[in-house]
């Protein structure tokens, strides 16, 4: 049971976290638990589905299915996470402007909040497909009775969403003014350790090249099978035998989202400007 | 599509949670081409951290994994979806 359980948890873990972080960034926008569960949901039916056909995804491209599929889930993922943290720094000035009350598009429909809805269900069919076809095997097999392999489901679950909740409170508790801030830089980092993910698939699949198998090794001070080692891998995309083609997705991936949210922000701030001279010479209008 | 031609091929079981063998033998400096045979009645999945490798293997199924060319040394693998199932790429 206990074994059970702390399979569950490891796959849970990482959408777990994502959901946390997620609904922090997404605070006071309107419909946003709407949005996450129902991002949750499409999540869990597609893992059901993803375990159904893992056989054949897996023999598709010539045996190298599952790459490819793992690969294009985490790349989506990254995508949507970018679109949504360059949608918000264009809202950055509305943002810092309110510190209790947020600026109208970006609490209301404005948001793309389906974006990160998205990102939710991708993060939940790709890990729970794995926790889905782990159970499904022990069930089959019926090793060590139906109830402890049930039970110990339940408590791997548990604890994950223990792990997703205490990050969001972890998140909200900080003020309003700095929230988004730290959140659009988790996302960010998260993205980037998610397109690191998919690097590692693409490596596999031998459609990329490793530039180097392993750069450096720091396993002998956190290990990536530990739990720190697991929830800095999801958090900062932590690795600690990482191949060079990983570094490579990972600071590309940094680079352009970060470089489109600041020059998107720069030019919403420079129109911000132009309005308030405007608005100086013209004080009627 | 990938199309990887390996210059090796290895075959690996999985039989009751250990993998046979659970020390295997590979050339050093080729590309090789791993034959995991999943012969439980549970899904395993085949990972390794040190070879950035991890791909499920159904009950009853096989996957192929390519890896190298490898330089000569000891590269560990586990199943993931019970960590006490582990082996080792020995690299001579």
């Amino acid at each position: 049971m206990l074994a059970t359980a702390i399979i569950v948890f490891r796959e849970v873990l990482e959408a777990a976290l994502i959901v946390g972080i997620v609904m922090a960034a997404s605070r006071g926008a309107l419909g946003r638990g709407l949005w996450v569960s129902g991002g949750i949901a499409a999540g869990i039916l597609g893992a059901l589905l993803v375990a159904i056909f893992a056989a054949a995804i897996a023999a598709a491209a010539q045996g190298m299915g599952q790459e490819l599929f793992d690969a294009g889930i985490l790349l989506a993922a990254v995508a949507m996470l970018g679109w949504h943290n360059v949608w918000m720094s264009r809202h950055g000035r509305e943002l810092a402007g309110n510190a209790t009350r947020l600026g109208k598009d970006v609490r209301s429909g404005a948001r793309p909040l389906w974006a990160l809805a998205f990102a939710v269900s991708l993060a939940v069919l790709r890990e729970g497909s794995e926790a889905v076809l782990f159970l499904y095997g022990i069930a089959l097999a019926g090793q060590g009775g139906a109830l402890a392999m049930v039970m110990g489901g339940i408590i791997g679950l548990a604890l994950g969403v223990a792990a997703g909740t205490a990050i969001y409170w972890g998140l909200v508790s900080i003020p309003m003014r700095l929230l988004f801030t730290i959140t659009s830089w988790l996302v960010l980092l998260l993205a980037a350790g998610l397109a690191s993910q998919a690097a590692a698939f693409l490596m596999q699949a031998d459609l990329l090249p490793p530039l180097g198998s392993n750069l450096w090794d720091t396993s002998f001070i956190l290990s990536d099978q530990s739990l720190i080692g697991r929830i800095l891998h999801t958090l900062i995309g932590y690795t600690a035998q990482p191949a060079g083609i990983q570094i490579v997705f990972y600071a590309a991936t940094l680079l352009t989202i970060g470089g489109l949210m600041r020059l998107v922000g720069a030019s919403e701030r420079t129109a911000a400007a132009k309005a308030r001279a405007g608005s100086a010479v013209n004080p009627a209008e | 599509m990938p199309c990887i031609a390996a210059d090796a091929q290895v075959l690996i079981s999985i039989k009751d949670h250990q993998f046979v063998p659970s020390d295997v033998a590979v050339p050093a400096g080729v590309k090789v081409e791993l034959i995991v045979k999943n012969e439980q009645m549970v899904n395993a999945e085949f990972e390794s951290s040190v070879l950035h490798r991890e791909k499920i293997v159904t009950a009853g199924g096989q996957i192929s994994v390519f890896v190298g060319p490898l330089d000569p040394g000891i590269y560990e693998f586990f199943d993931d979806f019970n960590q006490a199932t582990r082996g080792r790429l020995v690299v001579k």
